[in-house]
């Protein structure tokens, strides 16, 4: 056996490499490489269900069969006979195999095209959907449906079954949040083992046999754990769905947009799908240092704020109590009267850390420039769940430490004490509800003005002299730094509604108006700005972030699904 | 649904108790629990899944799974006397078709309901319960067929009475 | 072992033809399941014998022997033994399969009911040799009153510290335990019936990665041996591996049971030397030949799944030989030229009288009731076969049914995790292309256009044509 060794740049172990002929071309792949993976890397796709490289493989759905063959063992003391490349010749297996759960071995041939590996295909593709109940038309999958895919490349384009179909359950309320439709279930139990695996919560099952399996779960238990969604993205067919996202829109029409989740301080890497200005819907996007393959529920699901009927969608002004519709100009330039007015020491500015870093730099150079030192963010913590969910419940607590130099919280206190003992004449706020932040109304009465910038109508903005409407998450460009530290951009999806503008203009307009020109034209000048002054970004571009993100800052947060699948991929349980 | 009281008597929970001693790992004793939840209660219900997974730590699905599987675990009340009749190739050959279709005449069974979801006929007076079974590894003396625990050989179809008269 | 002359139950005579080794005490008169009984006739001196010898030479003997398992797939069973990684420092389980079900075969269950203690001492043998110290008997829920023989034949040894702690006085601990399936032909497969025995479905595991001898009962190294396999290991002790490897023919070697049912005169069972009987002395000398006035149609030769021979059918072996259906010699590697296996040794005949659309439907019921579920070929495949088969002795096919039976078994042969893909699509290949034409001849032509009808209607839903 002629193997070389090379060293893994991620590692100082050696790994050895194996020659592989795929599809008639030889390469070399670490040892131990999966088939599937080594035809993926060159390339020769290899369809398949049930194999999921997060997943442990239990090769049931046979769609991955390939042809492969391996040199015979050569007569005693004679030498193998060599092809043109001077590797030993392939001795073709009549039996195909999983190309999933196998790995490469030197010498080894694997033909995913060719009559075998074709027939093969043609033959699962066709028992698959024997059974199936053929209901593309009214499937929210059809689009995305792997069935639908693998048909037009690998279908036998007729059948001759002519049976009764088995007949199974349809329609059924699995979770809270998710349908069950039996008859167009595969049986691949990636879903099975989703939960079992990953989420540590085996609810579901398959029960029957043969023909007949059916995935149930028990009655009386629920999948409703806060990861059970990942079921419906990792389902490759239409059995599992979304009540969330059922019948809402056709996935065609739906336009993705890569983005993190600003949920908590953990940042899942997603795609929000998003049609006109409406997102529809929101899942994990593949980040191996952020989330693996997977986020939670509350995580995908708060979107819908987005699309709520209470955004704001125009600037007010108070006028004797009552709120009415102003100009952008007006409403800035009116805030920016009332901190000209105020001493520094009057001011204070309650920010969030749930804005962008380029949002908390130019909140950052507001206050440099009115010397405001009241200046902090509202907290949030207790998320942790020993999978996904970060502890800090903001998504950018890392910027504000980074940018504003501050502990979040830790100023906070002294400024709500300020506020009710009236020392505080001007107050701003940007994204949070000083309301749900330890402040009542008679506290903020004391304050001769308040500037709020939010994306919703809420008790804080109805205390407000200016109201600001801004964008959300799903409706800018920008960057946070998660809580292990790795600086990730988020995308604009959609238009912001009505007349809300982008936070960075806000603050732009606003600096402006209180001290005069900055010349930013564009967020990515602002991140350009920032970089110039805090080491920690140098170098690195907005855009240049690019969808996987960039590790600056060394926290002690590990993320405990990322841990344990580290582990799964050493023991070579998964491929990860 | 009428679902009857789990009570487990304390003699069985220490069969159990024994039995899970047999295994390093919990998990294997499913199926010997299942047996004996069945043998005293005469078949599984939700209940007895549920109290089995609870007993092993398991999840009440991981149960289902297994009970659904097996055509040996039977989640309806069979009756008094419960029959299966072997189908496979040899019986049939030997007549075990022609034995069923006597055994429910003589007990007043109609099989005409059954399916793969409900493989067991139970006669009117919840005496005797039928179905098929696949093969009982006794093809040499086939027609054959067990009533409870108990195996007979060679069961022609005119003996059907005189095999049921022994069962009362 | 004496070789005192035995006893038989009158009317339970062996055939003279017969060589009885692991059937020696079935039938045999005066003999009971009790210990003492077995005490009385030698029982348990191969274990005391094997006690004071070195593991490896009991491995040795086994190998020397030649035994191949007796399940269906005549595996040799010492080459089995020595897959248990050398650097191993888990756990070692054996599991003694007693799962028998596969349709035609019936010969665990007498071993089991009569001579007990015979299994017993092959597997404290067996699992001494392999360094195993807990094992199973796994036997199928329809034997209930082999499960209670067996509980208390444990018991006896037990008392009689054949089994429990420092087996007379080696220093080795074993304990063997009793676990009842539930009525599932995939638990005869032997990582379905460690994924059973784990009490999860049993689903067979993909090999590689998970071989038993490496990875398997709780991820360690497990042997999975017939009842009359590990019987045998008894008998390779007392003869020694070599002379046992003198019964039987050269790499066919030692004695199987044949169990013979169908249409014969006298169905039953057979220990004879393996190869050393044809096909022709089991039907026309042991069994009295076919009934009166019935001639041979069909021959399933090693239990359900083996694939069907035609009564006239002529086997052109590579040795030059032709062979007819009698002539068959009843061995694993004749059998596996003629395009079939001996696999567990059941016999089905079949006379004239036989339907062999019927057979096959029969057949193609009992595989789609028992396929697993798992993999996509058998799970749905097995089902379609089975009710185009019911079309077809309904006489509500066509022609092209019965070819279509044939695509459909090509499409489950070796794609699925487990040989119960080849199990259940080899009875169907074999009957369609042994019996085309008679399976042919009960459809009607005209049911053709309804198929066209069928496909337009598929073509309609979008999804096909």
């Amino acid at each position: 056996m002629s193997t070389t060794t090379v060293t893994d740049t991620n590692s100082t172990t050696a790994v050895a490499m194996v020659n592989v002929q795929i599809n008639g071309t030889w390469h070399k792949f670490p040892k131990g490489t999966r088939m599937i993976e080594a035809c993926r890397q060159v390339e020769a796709q290899v369809p398949h269900y049930c194999y999921h490289p997060k997943l442990s493989s239990p090769g049931n759905c046979r769609m991955c069969l390939v042809e492969m063959g391996m040199p015979p063992r050569p007569a005693a003391g004679t030498e193998p006979e060599k092809d043109a490349h001077g590797f030993a010749k392939i001795g073709w297996s009549p039996r195909p195999v999983i190309a999933c759960a196998n790995t490469v071995a030197d010498g080894m041939g694997i033909r995913t095209e060719g009559k075998l590996s074709e027939e093969c295909r043609r033959g699962v593709m066709e028992l698959l959907l024997i059974n199936h109940p053929l209901d593309c038309p009214i499937c929210d999958q059809a689009g995305e449906c792997r069935l639908q895919e693998f048909s037009v490349e690998h279908g036998n384009g007729e059948s001759r079954f002519r049976e009764e179909k088995v007949k199974k359950p349809k329609n059924v309320d699995i979770g809270p949040r998710i349908r069950l439709d039996d008859e167009r279930c595969i049986m691949c139990s990636r879903c099975v083992r989703f939960t079992a695996e990953i989420a540590d919560d085996p609810v579901l099952g398959f029960t029957e046999r043969g023909s007949h399996t059916t995935l149930a779960v028990h009655p009386g238990k629920r999948l409703e754990n806060n990861y059970s969604l990942n079921t419906v993205d990792i389902c490759p067919v239409g059995a599992l769905t979304a009540n969330d996202f059922r019948f809402q829109m056709r996935v065609w029409f739906l336009k993705e947009t890569k983005s993190i989740c600003t949920k908590c301080g953990r940042g899942c890497n997603t795609e929000i799908g998003s049609r006109e200005k409406e997102v529809f819907r929101q899942s994990p996007r593949e980040n191996n240092d952020v989330n693996s393959t997977w986020m939670c529920d509350q995580g995908r699901l708060d979107f819908h704020f987005v699309n709520s009927e209470y955004r704001l969608t125009q600037p007010l002004i108070k006028v004797d109590g009552k709120h009415f519709a102003a100009a952008w100009k007006e409403a800035i330039t009116k805030t920016a009267d009332a901190l000209n007015s105020a001493k520094p020491e009057e001011i204070a500015i309650i920010a969030s850390a749930r804005m962008t870093n380029e949002e908390l730099y130019l909140v950052k150079s507001l206050a440099r420039s009115l010397k405001v030192d009241q200046l902090d963010v509202v907290p949030r913590t207790g998320g942790a769940d020993n999978y996904l969910r970060a502890d800090d419940l903001n998504p950018n607590s890392n910027g504000v430490r980074t940018i504003l130099g501050i502990e979040p919280g830790s100023k906070l206190p002294q400024i709500i004490e300020n506020i009710r003992g009236g020392n505080v004449k001007v107050l701003l706020v940007f994204g949070e509800n000083v309301m749900k932040a330890g402040l009542d109304a008679a506290d903020l009465q004391k304050v001769n003005f308040i500037a709020q910038s939010h994306i919703l109508a809420n008790s804080t903005a109805e205390q407000s002299h200016v109201v600001l409407p801004s964008s959300s998450y799903a409706e800018k460009r920008g960057s946070m730094i998660n809580v292990t530290g790795r600086l990730q951009r988020l995308n604009q999806a959609i238009e912001s509604p009505g007349e809300a503008h982008d936070t960075w203009e806000i603050l732009r307009d606003l600096i402006l108006a209180a001290t005069g020109s900055n010349g930013l034209h564009s967020v990515d000048d602002v991140f350009k700005q920032l970089a110039g002054e805090f080491e920690i970004f140098r170098g690195i571009t907005l855009r240049g972030i690019g969808d996987q993100g960039i590790p600056i800052l060394q926290t002690n947060e590990s993320v405990p699904i990322l841990v344990r699948e580290a582990e799964r991929k050493k023991q070579g349980i998964i491929v990860g | 649904m009428i679902r009857f009281r789990m009570d487990v008597p304390g003699e069985l929970e220490a069969k159990m108790d024994e039995v899970i001693t047999h295994y390093p790992v919990k998990r294997s004793a499913v199926l010997p629990l299942l047996h004996l939840v069945q043998q005293h209660f005469r078949h599984i219900n939700d209940a007895a899944v549920t109290w089995v997974a609870n007993k092993l730590g398991l999840e009440p699905i991981q149960v289902l799974e297994v009970v659904t599987f097996y055509p040996g675990f039977r989640q309806s009340a069979p009756g008094k006397y419960h029959i299966r009749v072997c189908r496979t190739l040899s019986c049939a050959m030997a007549g075990s078709y022609e034995l069923m279709e006597s055994l429910c005449k003589t007990a007043n069974i109609d099989r005409s309901h059954v399916d793969h979801h409900h493989p067991i006929a139970v006669s009117p007076d919840g005496k005797y319960s039928i179905e098929f079974a696949e093969c009982l590894a006794s093809c040499g003396t086939g027609p054959v067929c067990m009533v409870e625990d108990d195996f007979h050989e060679a069961v022609a179809p005119e003996k059907a009475a005189e095999l049921l008269g022994k069962y009362q | 072992m004496s070789v005192e002359s035995v006893q038989y139950l009158p009317g339970k005579q062996p055939h003279a033809r017969e060589r009885r080794l692991t059937f020696r005490n079935v039938d045999r008169a005066g003999f009971d399941p009790s210990i003492e009984c077995y005490l009385r006739d030698g029982g348990y001196e191969q274990l005391h014998k094997a006690v004071t010898m070195e593991r490896q030479a009991i491995i040795n003997e086994v190998k020397a022997s030649g035994l191949r398992g007796r399940g269906g797939a005549g595996f040799p069973t010492g080459v089995k033994w020595g897959f248990i990684p050398p650097t191993n420092t888990k756990p070692v389980y054996l599991i003694c399969n007693a799962d028998e079900s596969e349709p035609g075969t019936f010969k665990d269950r007498y071993i089991m009911h009569q001579d007990p203690h015979q299994l017993v001492e092959g597997m404290v043998i067996s699992c001494f040799a392999v360094k195993a110290s807990l094992a199973y008997i796994y036997i199928r829920e329809e034997f209930p009153e082999a499960a209670k023989i067996l509980e208390k034949a444990l018991d006896e040894a037990r008392a009689k510290n054949f089994l429990g702690k420092n087996i007379l006085g080696s220093g080795y601990d074993l304990e063997i335990y009793i676990h009842r399936g539930a009525g599932a032909y995939i638990c005869g497969e032997e990582t379905g019936l460690i994924e059973s025995l784990e009490g999860k479905r049993p689903y067979p595991r993909i090999k590689p990665p998970y071989f038993p001898a490496a990875l398997g009962l709780y991820m360690c190294p497990t042997i999975v041996n017939n009842v009359e396999s590990l019987c045998h290991v008894k008998h390779i002790i007392a003869m020694g591996g070599a002379e046992y490897a003198k019964l039987g023919t050269p790499n066919n070697t030692g004695t199987r049971i044949l169990c013979v049912s169908g249409d014969v005169q006298r169905p039953g069972y057979f220990e004879v030397e393996v190869g050393k009987v044809t096909m022709g002395e089991v039907i026309n000398d042991m069994c009295g030949g076919m009934k009166s006035g019935r001639t041979l149609k069909a021959i399933i030769p090693g239990g359900s799944s083996a694939k069907v021979l035609r009564a006239d059918e002529k086997f052109k072996l590579k040795d030059g030989r032709e062979l007819g259906i009698m002539d068959i010699p009843m061995d694993f590697d004749t059998m596996a030229a003629c395009g079939s296996m001996a696999g567990s040794g059941g016999v089905i005949i079949m006379d004239d009288s036989r339907s062999m659309s019927w057979v096959l439907n029969n057949l193609n019921a009992f595989y789609a009731h028992e396929s697993c579920g798992q993999c996509t070929p058998c799970r749905e495949g097995s089902l379609w076969m089975k009710k185009i088969s019911d079309r077809i002795v309904a006489g509500n096919a066509s022609p092209s049914d019965v070819d279509e039976l044939e695509r459909l078994a090509n499409n489950i042969e070796g794609r699925t995790i487990c040989a119960f893909g080849e199990a259940c699509s080899w009875p169907t290949q074999s009957f369609v292309q042994k019996f085309r034409e008679e399976m042919k001849a009960g459809t009607k032509s005209e049911i053709e256009d309804r198929i066209v009808a069928g496909e337009t209607e598929l073509a309609a839903a979008g999804l096909v044509g």
